[in-house]
């Protein structure tokens, strides 16, 4: 029998960077989703598997203890929400610049600004398009459950450290502030320091005779090596969108009309789904897992079936750019949304449909 | 034949006065002649392969002159951002604690735009090295004007003097981190006379064996040159040091702990 726990998204991170053999989490507060940090405070992880745990005293020196330590190898990660991540992203360039693997969660709460503490999903450009300087990408998975909060964290260590890329859970303040059934998992050991010298060759973990010292920087003052490594990077960002797209359809089969939301906004979608089809419209729902590689090639396919879209989202319509370019304008795209921290109701979504397309 | 001249009676052991530190890889530096930096590089290089630690060290080089620090050192190195030196090392430091970890500074990096990470890890009492090169201005943007930039003092963004009134105050950031209870050990020397680099070279030596007593964090500071950014020849450099940086920024220990 597995062990099941009721716990809040944010501490169904913390939980799950515990069991997933995290060796480092380095955090500073902010609301929605400071009990990562508390949760981990609590449990004393360092007890438990060795798992460092640091206050720090900014989301820059937080993110940039992160880059040192996935540049040593370890398996390290930070939290935290709208105007901390922006804090973040000059660590966040650094470390996608240096290839190396690592995770960041984005508890969205609304914007811009100091904006509010409430749930929004207003960082979907910042996260999927780059967010720091310069041309680079992180991957991006949207959990729409506790659960997922949960399962992402190993999943995204697990990606980070297949394409050595920073992964990035784009969550929002509801799902880290809800509380849910959570399926824990078994405890994973954390690598001994022989193990990351063996899997990690390039890491610094200091120099030995048997190989040249290594070196982690993103710093390369020729512009042809430079140009060079940028075409490297988007070579391997093209690998990602070969392999890892990930979503669910819900009642797609015979759908007329198409929802496309992630995260809060597709739990929403479920229930107008229902509402609208007790009304006779059919429509189903596409719900990226990944935003960042976005499912776009199976949504050109549902934009032969289908007679419009209509993305679903807590901000003034991000994501429904890449649902466009998706779809190649074939079809109309409609949006609907609340911001300022406002979640839609079921009913405002369907007649956001219906005034949209029937 | 070259190797036939070598003279055995006087290449021996005993009459051997100076050789390349084993440390720095075949690069050549890349710093102005007459600059600090590269004396300042071979202590800490010194230091390391005295203690024979050379496999256990991680070094920290920021944005600044010494940003290509990691292709003169043959140590396993990381650049960090401007700045951010200190939380990269306080991580691997937590992550490694049988390791040495240093960072390597300047002094706009280290008092300006990385004031934060500076002083929390010291407060934190991290257990690693900083050495932190205050040449009173920014030499790899140009010489522009530096938190610890003299009264008075030109510089591109100070073209008439740095003006206390307008332009605020040289910051002394390293009589503020001995204040610290984080931090074990603070000095601060300086690499232009024979005598001097003995002197910074035991100040570096006792910063990197702290590590392992694991009481706090070690400080050292190196007032050096910049004869580029002051528009100085080195030696002519070297003097205006002596005649107005010392007496502001005066070399010596400056917390020592008690036990040495
Ligand atoms: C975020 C950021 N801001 C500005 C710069 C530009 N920059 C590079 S080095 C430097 C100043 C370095 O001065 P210092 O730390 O005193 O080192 P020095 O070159 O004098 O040894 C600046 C402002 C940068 N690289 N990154
Ligand atoms: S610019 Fe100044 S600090 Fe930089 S290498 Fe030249 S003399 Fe040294
Ligand atoms: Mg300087």
């Amino acid at each position: 029998m597995k062990e099941l726990r009721l716990m809040k998204g944010n501490e169904a991170i913390a939980e799950a960077a515990i069991r997933a053999g995290v060796d480092g989490y380095f955090g500073y507060p902010i609301t929605p989703q400071s009990e990562v940090l508390e949760y981990l405070m609590a449990e004393q992880p360092e007890k438990r598997t060795g798992m460092v745990v640091l206050q720090a005293e900014s989301e820059v020196a937080a993110i940039n203890m992160v880059y040192g330590g996935a540049g040593a190898g370890k398996k390290v990660m930070t939290s935290s929400s709208s105007p901390g991540i922006s804090l973040k992203q000059e660590g966040i360039t650094y470390i996608a610049g240096a290839e190396l693997p690592c995770l960041i969660v984005n508890v969205v709460r609304g914007g811009p600004g100091l904006g509010t503490i409430q749930p929004a999903q207003s960082d979907y450009f910042q996260s999927t398009k780059g967010g720091g300087h310069g041309d680079y990408r992180l991957i991006v998975l949207a959990p729409a459950s506790v659960q997922e909060m949960y399962d992402f964290v190993g999943l995204a260590f697990e990606l980070a450290f297949k394409y050595r890329n920073p992964a990035l859970i784009l969550s929002d303040g509801a799902i880290g502030q809800m509380m849910e059934k959570v399926e824990i998992s078994d405890q994973k050991p954390r690598w001994t320091n022989e193990e990351i010298k063996k899997m990690f060759p390039w890491a610094t973990t200091g120099k030995t005779p048997d190989r040249p010292h290594n070196i982690i920087t993103s710093l390369d003052l020729d512009p042809n090596k430079q140009e060079k490594f940028n075409h490297k990077l988007q070579a391997k960002y093209k690998e990602i969108e070969k392999n890892e797209v990930r979503f669910e359809e819900i009642q797609t089969k015979d759908a007329e009309y198409l929802f496309v939301a992630y995260g809060t906004s597709s739990r929403i979608c479920q229930k107008s789904i229902q509402l609208a089809r007790a009304k006779g419209i059919k429509v189903g729902l596409l719900r990226p897992l990944t935003l960042f590689p976005f499912p776009s090639a199976r949504l050109f396919e549902l934009s032969k079936q289908v007679k419009g879209i209509l993305t679903v989202e807590m901000s003034a319509g991000q994501m429904i750019e890449d649902v466009k370019l998706a779809v190649r304008c074939s079809i109309p795209v409609e949006h609907y949304g609340r911001m300022g921290g406002i979640i839609p109701s079921p009913e405002e979504v369907v007649t956001a449909l219906e005034q949209k397309f029937l | 034949m070259a190797e036939n001249s070598i003279n055995k009676d006087i290449v021996k052991e005993e009459n051997l006065v100076f050789k390349k530190t084993g440390l720095f890889t075949d690069k050549p530096l890349s710093y102005c002649p007459g600059c600090g930096h590269g004396t300042a590089h071979r202590l800490v290089l010194e230091t390391i392969e005295e203690m024979g630690i050379q496999s256990e060290t991680i070094g920290i080089a920021p944005v600044g002159c010494s940003v290509l620090a990691y292709e003169f050192m043959d140590i396993d190195m990381q650049q960090a951002a401007h700045g951010r030196a200190p939380a990269l090392a306080t991580a691997i430091k937590r992550l490694y604690p049988e390791k040495f970890v240093f960072t390597y500074q300047g002094d706009g990096d280290l008092a300006a735009i990385g004031t934060a990470e500076t002083i929390h890890a010291c407060n934190r009492g991290e257990n690693i090295t900083i050495i932190f090169i205050n040449n009173g201005i920014y030499g790899m943007t140009g010489g522009q004007m530096a938190p610890t930039t003299l009264p008075g003092m030109k510089s591109s963004t100070s073209p008439y003097g740095r003006d206390i009134q307008s332009m605020g105050n040289p910051l002394k950031i390293t009589e503020l981190v001995a204040q610290l209870p984080g931090t074990y050990f603070v000095s601060r020397q300086a690499v232009h006379t024979p005598a001097a680099v003995r002197k910074a070279k035991k100040a570096i030596k006792t910063a990197f064996e702290n590590q392992k007593l694991k009481k706090g964090l070690s400080f050292v500071e190196i007032v050096s040159n910049c004869n580029s950014g002051w528009k100085m020849e080195p030696v002519q450099a070297n003097q205006w040091m002596v005649d107005n940086m010392f007496p502001f920024y005066p070399l010596g220990d400056i917390k020592v702990p008690a036990e040495q």
